[in-house]
């Protein structure tokens, strides 16, 4: 191991209790024949956690597994699999991840068994594809499904109607199937309790966030920042593990902060902070530290990005209260990434170049997911028009490994940053 | 003479271009790009000072000597490179033929090869007389291997030495003469070829300068598909984006917008009055309609590359091809065929769908400024140009649009003027 390698080890404790955390909990997963815990199968975007928690069941997030089988290069077969199986070559190669895991034996990311679904709570925020995967997992688990419709905030609100239909379907329809898969009541003083410690580890997370305000930012807000919003984006908001590790990261970055130091890369320390730019769209998975390794090298830090907002938006000051209990899981709902529309998503980047002092910004457009890709070069256009700041445009995929063309991608940043470079000279002269 | 030099180190082609102190072009260079990327810079390289030599004799020698007298010695000056490589191509053929398990042939394959050479070798030096030569690549492996598969093809017997076996031969050893560095530079050829040219009073002086004359390079900038290759700090490779774009600005001042069509790029870039890129696009990883499908398909057609546009000019009727994509181009072109399509008119339809790609990319850079600037590869090909026109007029309207006769360096020139701003 080299001392680099070392060095970035040690500076990331929270790295370590994360680690933890996720393993405990697919053991946890594992052991679900013996200890006939309840399992609910949900996705990042509108997960209702806490709900979910509150009836004693476990969540299952079929993208982090699809995303963690992209990281450790189990991808490529897994969507070969489902290949094998006639999912054509176009279709999100998440839920081919998903399906070819399924077929290859259900060993989850970190190699232990995924139990079966007791209930896949559907919570709809604009993917369309959302639905189309669980009714293929219907298919393969037999299993009950209820579906919370979420409206798409296609003219950039949230309507009190809106949040109104929300409440009564939690009301009617996904607190009753809860009841049925888990056998257990509605619990409401629970929910409240498991908010609480909601709105705490988004305090903590909101401050880490923003400690990309700082020069030299402390943090890298899209690569770094995708293992930050790991346990909040999954099954560890509203518990007391997640409150711990955000209380750790926050002190963690806070300190890094203080002592004036960068990120760390996953070949070590970043060295000088040489651009700082902001990030919309998904990263690809199967190529991620190599992904990441060619903004570092270039001194390239992201201070801000749209994509650590898929599973919740808190910069703006949303945070889960749990006096109005389902009332708040509405507008979280409403208020994640995916359910934002077009102008609301230009306004994101627009406020993010600007009060995090961006040198630019850089759409990474993947194949895989319509949801993200459509309309991204109207914003690019429309952000470029309202900053003055020229974007860039990079294409990858989500955890397809045929999808990543490196010197392509490097071609594009590398000219990216030295259009930067060439402004800036141009500008001073 | 202080001089700086761009490299562009392309996926198909590798060019070199020299400027002076005052940011004047003296010379370009220009290679095909070979598995060793180092040595194909070197050639390049290499290139670029004898025309930059050639250009100071040019000017050394004005008034003195005919024009036409400079273009002989510069012919007789590329004969003398093509003997000395034909030279090591036969020495290693040869090699080949003692080491092969040819058996009882070996006597046979030894008598085809000599046979061969004598007839390339004889065609080189009656090219060289031909007051007025055809078109044909500057590549010695272009020039070589056409001559030699066609004579092999004349020779081959299908009872002893065959076609495929005189072949194999030559493939083996191409690669080999283009990866070992040779003499082939201006001073290691000139005095021969002036010789050969009957060393003309008015040119002696002017040759001798020419080899005199020290470019000394203080600056070197090198760009394109394998600039990571090159052996350079950071600050000393450019991406070949930005290169092209203040490339074109040089070239065309009033320059955009600008595509630039390579091997196996596509790229669409808008640039400011200072040829500063304010944008871009470009192909993802698939090199679908890119110069290498031309190649591709120039294969598939058993014809040089270059007799490609002329073909699809002669077409009256476009036949509308939908897939430009390089893996598929043969299936798609043998397809066409077996349909009764003609072959110019396939091919005038293959040249619209690649810029039809290329009209895609440049919609999500910006669109179409006045004025535009076709670089790189393709731009050579009128087919592709024509097709561009038609286009860009039909979407965009009246635009001007410029093609350099020497746009495929303008990622070298580009790299060049990168240097010279570094020294400056």
């Amino acid at each position: 191991m080299s001392k680099s390698r070392e060095d970035g080890a040690k500076k990331d404790q929270s790295m370590v209790i994360q680690k933890e955390m996720i393993a405990n909990h697919y053991k946890r997963l594992e052991r679900v024949p013996e200890t006939r815990e309840p399992v609910v199968y949900t996705f990042v975007p509108g997960n209702l956690t806490e709900l979910v928690r509150s009836f004693g069941a476990l969540p299952v997030l079929p993208e982090i597994n699809a995303l963690q089988s992209g990281m450790r290069k189990k991808s490529g077969d897994y969507i070969a699999e489902a290949e094998r199986h006639g999912h054509s070559e176009d279709v999100c190669t998440y839920v081919k991840c998903d399906i070819g895991m399924i077929k290859a034996g259900n060993i989850g990311p970190t190699g232990t068994r995924l139990p079966k679904p007791d209930l896949l709570l559907l919570s709809y925020t604009g993917c369309y594809t959302f639905m189309k995967w669980f009714e293929l997992l219907r298919e393969e688990y037999d299993c009950p499904t209820v579906f919370f419709h979420v409206p798409y905030q296609g003219d950039g609100i949230l309507e009190p109607e809106h949040r109104e239909y929300m409440v009564r379907q939690l009301h009617e329809e996904v607190i009753p199937a809860l009841e049925k898969a888990t056998g257990n009541s509605y619990d409401e003083d629970r929910l409240k309790e498991y908010l609480a410690l909601s709105a705490r580890s988004e305090d903590d997370l909101v401050a880490v966030l923003q400690s990309a305000k700082q020069r030299p930012s402390p943090i890298d807000a899209y690569f770094g920042a995708v293992y930050y919003v790991g346990p909040i984006f999954s099954a560890f908001r509203g518990t007391q593990e997640g409150v711990n590790y955000y209380k750790a990261l926050r002190q963690e970055v806070e300190a890094r902060a203080a002592a004036g130091l960068g990120p760390v890369a996953p070949s070590g320390p970043m060295g000088e902070e040489k651009y700082r730019l902001v990030v919309e769209g998904p990263p690809n998975w199967t190529h991620f530290r190599e992904f990441w390794q060619m903004f570092a090298d270039e001194g390239a830090c992201v201070v801000a990005s749209t994509y650590t907002k898929v599973g919740g938006t808190y910069d703006f000051g949303f945070r889960h209260d749990p006096a109005d209990p389902l009332g708040t899981q509405a507008d979280y709902c409403g208020g994640c990434y995916t359910n934002i529309n077009l102008p609301g998503r230009i306004d994101m980047l627009v406020d993010y170049l600007k009060a995090y002092e961006a040198d630019g910004f850089v759409i990474n457009s993947v194949k895989s997911c319509n949801s993200f890709s459509a309309g991204q070069l109207m914003m690019l256009r429309e952000v470029e028009k309202r900053t003055g700041i020229p974007g860039a445009f990079i294409e990858s995929d989500l955890v397809d490994p045929r999808y990543f063309s490196a010197a392509n991608i490097k071609n594009r940043l590398e000219s990216y940053l030295q259009m930067i470079d060439a402004r800036r000279a141009g500008l001073s002269a | 003479m202080r001089s700086v030099i761009g490299i562009d180190l392309g996926s198909t082609t590798t060019k070199a271009v020299i400027l002076d102190e005052a940011g004047e072009i003296l010379g370009r260079g220009i290679t095909n790009s070979r598995s060793d990327y180092d040595l194909a810079a070197a050639v390049a390289r290499s290139e670029a000072h004898t025309n930059a030599r050639f250009g100071l004799l040019a000017q050394a020698a004005e008034g003195r000597v005919k024009p036409s007298q400079i273009a002989r010695l510069m012919r007789a000056f590329r004969l003398e490179q093509t003997l000395r490589q034909l030279v090591r191509l036969r020495e290693l053929v040869e090699e080949e033929v003692e080491k092969s398990g040819f058996g009882g042939l070996k006597p046979a394959a030894a008598s085809a090869v000599a046979e061969i050479f004598k007839r390339i070798e004889e065609e080189e030096r009656a090219f060289f007389r031909n007051l007025d030569p055809p078109k044909r690549s500057d590549f010695f492996r272009d020039a070589a291997g056409s001559a030699y598969t066609r004579i092999a093809e004349e020779l081959g017997d299908p009872q002893g030495v065959s076609f495929d076996m005189l072949l194999g031969l030559y493939d083996k050893c191409i690669i080999r003469v283009e990866n070992e560095p040779l003499d082939l530079g201006f001073r290691d050829h000139i005095l021969a070829a002036l010789k050969r040219i009957g060393s003309p009073e008015g040119l002696r002086g002017a040759v001798s300068m020419a080899a005199e004359t020290e470019l000394e390079e203080v600056s070197t900038v090198g760009t394109g598909y394998g600039r990571a290759r090159l052996p350079f700090p950071k600050e000393q490779i450019r991406s070949e984006i930005l290169c092209h774009g203040l490339g074109a600005h040089r070239m065309f001042p009033g320059t955009r917008t600008v595509l630039d069509i390579g091997g196996q790029d596509t790229k669409a870039i808008q640039v400011d009055d200072r040829g500063l890129v304010t944008s871009f696009q470009m192909n993802d990883r698939c090199a679908a309609g890119c110069g290498r499908y031309l190649g591709y398909i120039a294969d598939e057609m058993n014809i040089g590359l270059h007799e490609l546009g002329p073909m699809a000019q002669k077409s009256k009727r476009c036949v509308k091809i939908n897939s430009t994509c390089t893996v598929f181009a043969g299936a798609e072109l043998r397809e066409r065929l077996s349909l009764g399509e003609k072959r110019e008119d396939i091919l005038a339809g293959l040249h619209r769908a690649i810029i039809l790609r290329a009209m895609s990319l440049l919609a999500r850079s910006g669109g179409v400024f006045d004025e535009f600037t076709f670089t790189g590869g393709v731009a050579n090909n009128h087919a592709a140009v024509s097709a561009l026109e038609k286009l860009v007029h039909e979407n965009y309207g009246e635009k001007t649009l410029n093609v350099s006769p020497d746009s495929i360096y303008t990622g070298a020139l580009g790299a060049a003027l990168f240097g010279h701003s570094l020294e400056n």
